[in-house]
């Protein structure tokens, strides 16, 4: 499988304390990869770090063989890489086509050409598509803050697809989710996986959730990495139980 | 009450349209020489409106940019220039000033660039005051001429006042494309979650600095305005009171609606002088309104109305059944 990204000895410190300790990983086309950790184990920061909202303090990211170290956020966005973060952020003053249309938009040509281009950037047929795709269909025009956290995390997830990326890294897209949208969105993201081709990162602590819907996991812990494999392999690592369960 | 907002916002404007079309019937001059002035000053507060009420930058240097633009328009008409191509100069000059000045002072953010934007501010009236080989100083320049438009004279009152509506009409609608635009839809992501908006691939940096020079150029074009109907422009109205006046305009109409400004206006340049029945008093009681309308609507007049016209008319709980249909029977289960 053709490697998307390759992430070579991120190192992230902050004074005397080292957050993530020479991380590497690959991660290939087509696979949905897990990272977990218990709290504190570094794997935020260490997509903080990819993602360019941190300056890692050692290490390299490469896209498809391209250095992409430190480039800001929207440069890396613009490269195909797009992300959730841990608490939700969506628009809540916007509806939630316009949402989509604003996590589309910045790729639909020049700054001038989307100032005198249509309103909604050409992606109202591609912000559908995506609504209907994530099953908010009853909620296209509703103010995003009229949705329920559940389907909030739906949107906020759709809005890391919408541009078509190469890679999506997901930070605990489970999070505070009920049951019932849990299992939507987890079906949703398999959907999105299997259906589009859609290769992503994922960051949970919800095990369950991982387990199902994982290719393959790597496990931190004080910022290092203890273990990688499959998810059967990886839950009988004792190294990962240890860590989970504490000496 | 939802239902109700749209025909209630189109009664409201039409009615306010019609009133500003036959105003000037209304007043004696004095009443539209006010009333250009709110023509004036909505301009200049719609342009800040954009800086602050939809990217989100707290700018109290707009007072500099209706200075700035007022000097350009007044000096070069002094001196022989036909009013449009110095109309025109003092939009670019603005946008141009409030770029420069956007490049170092968007680093900072809230607070810290309302000190930035102050300190310009007084620092533009400083150039006023004393560069007096340039502006005159204190003694101003005097006998701006005003325009005409193909030999319609703008020297009587009411002409002057369509004149300057019309330029509000206009600035309105452009500003309404903008802010309907990809952009306007940028500039609100970056008012409201700047590092989500990164992550989407907004460059926040391009589309603050972008906000914050059409503002000034607002600002500019109100200042260019100005010169031809006070007719004579000196350092005094350009001080750090005018962006205060221009940023409670903002606020008390309803920072990041629309039609805050105009309504903002309305309270900043009208309302006292409503109140000048109550003669010494008159600024005591618009101090006191003020205060009053921010106590108990801190989101400004339209965000009060915005409020009583969001009210739900259907009973509660609609949705959440229309979400759970939605996701299928297993949903029903697990209700």
């Amino acid at each position: 499988m053709k490697t998307v990204m390759e992430v070579r000895n991120i190192k992230k410190q902050f004074g005397g304390i080292v957050a993530v300790d020479d991380v590497s990983f690959d991660v290939r086309e087509g696979e949905i990869l897990g990272i977990i950790g218990p709290n504190g184990s570094g794997k935020s920061t260490l997509f903080n770090c990819i993602l360019g909202q941190l300056q890692p303090t050692a290490g390299d990211v490469h896209l498809e063989g391209r250095k992409v170290t430190g480039l800001r956020p929207c440069d890396l966005n613009k490269l195909g890489v797009s992300r959730t973060f841990q608490l939700l952020q969506v628009f809540p003053q916007l509806t939630v086509r316009e949402n989509l249309v604003l996590a589309g938009q910045e790729h639909q040509g020049t700054m001038l050409t989307r100032l005198f281009g249509p309103r909604d950037a050409g992606l109202s047929g591609a912000a559908d598509k995506m609504i209907d795709f994530f099953r908010l269909g009853h909620l296209t025009d509703e103010k995003a803050s009229g949705l329920s956290y559940g389907q909030q995390k739906l949107l906020d997830a759709a809005m890391a697809f919408m541009a078509g990326p190469r890679l999506v890294l997901l930070d605990e897209p489970a999070g505070g989710v009920n049951l019932t949208m849990l299992q939507s969105l987890r079906d949703r993201l398999k959907a999105m996986n299997t259906e589009e081709g859609a290769t992503f990162v994922v960051i949970e602590h919800n095990m369950e959730f991982v387990m199902a819907l994982c290719t393959r996991i790597l496990v931190l812990a004080e910022g290092k990495l203890i273990a990688e494999g499959d998810p059967a392999t990886v839950r009988q690592n004792p190294k990962v139980i240890e860590a989970y369960l504490g000496h | 009450m939802r239902r109700y907002r749209k025909p209630a916002a189109i009664a409201a404007l039409t009615l306010f349209g019609a009133f500003l079309l036959i105003a000037p019937q209304l007043f004696k001059p004095y009443g539209v020489f006010i009333l250009s002035t709110w023509v004036v000053m909505s301009i200049a507060a719609v342009g800040l409106n954009l800086t602050l009420g939809y990217a989100g930058q707290v700018s109290l240097a707009q007072a500099a940019f209706v200075g700035i633009g007022s000097y350009i328009t007044a000096w070069l008409t002094t001196h022989g220039w036909p009013f449009w191509p110095t109309y025109f100069f003092a939009f670019f000059a603005c946008f141009a000033v409030g770029w420069l000045l956007g490049y170092p002072a968007l680093r900072v953010q809230h607070h810290y660039l309302a000190f930035v934007t102050l300190a310009f501010n007084t620092l533009v009236y400083l150039v006023f005051r004393n560069e007096e080989w340039l502006t005159n100083g204190i003694y101003g320049i005097m006998n701006v001429p005003r325009p005409s438009v193909l030999g319609w004279s703008m020297n009587h009152p009411h002409n002057l006042y369509y004149f300057l509506l019309a330029h509000l009409v206009f600035i309105s609608v452009m500003t309404w494309l903008l802010i309907q635009s990809p952009w306007g839809r940028a500039f609100v992501a970056v008012r409201e979650n700047p590092i989500r908006a990164l992550s989407l691939g907004i460059d926040t940096r391009r589309y603050t600095l972008m906000a914050f020079a059409i503002g000034a150029g607002l600002g500019g074009i109100a200042g260019s305005l100005y010169a031809p109907l006070v007719q004579f422009i000196d350092p005094t109205p350009f001080a750090l009171t005018l962006s205060l006046n221009l940023l409670l305009m903002v606020v008390v109409g309803g920072s990041g609606y629309f039609f805050g400004p105009f309504l903002g206006a309305i309270v900043a340049v009208l309302l006292p002088e409503w109140l000048r029945f109550a003669q010494g008093f008159y600024l005591m009681a618009y101090a006191v309104l003020v205060v009053g309308l921010m106590v108990f609507c801190p989101t400004g007049l339209l965000g009060l109305l915005d409020r009583i016209f969001s009210t739900r008319t259907t009973p509660p709980g609609q949705p959440e059944a229309a979400a759970l249909a939605a996701a299928g029977p297993a949903s029903e289960m697990a209700r």
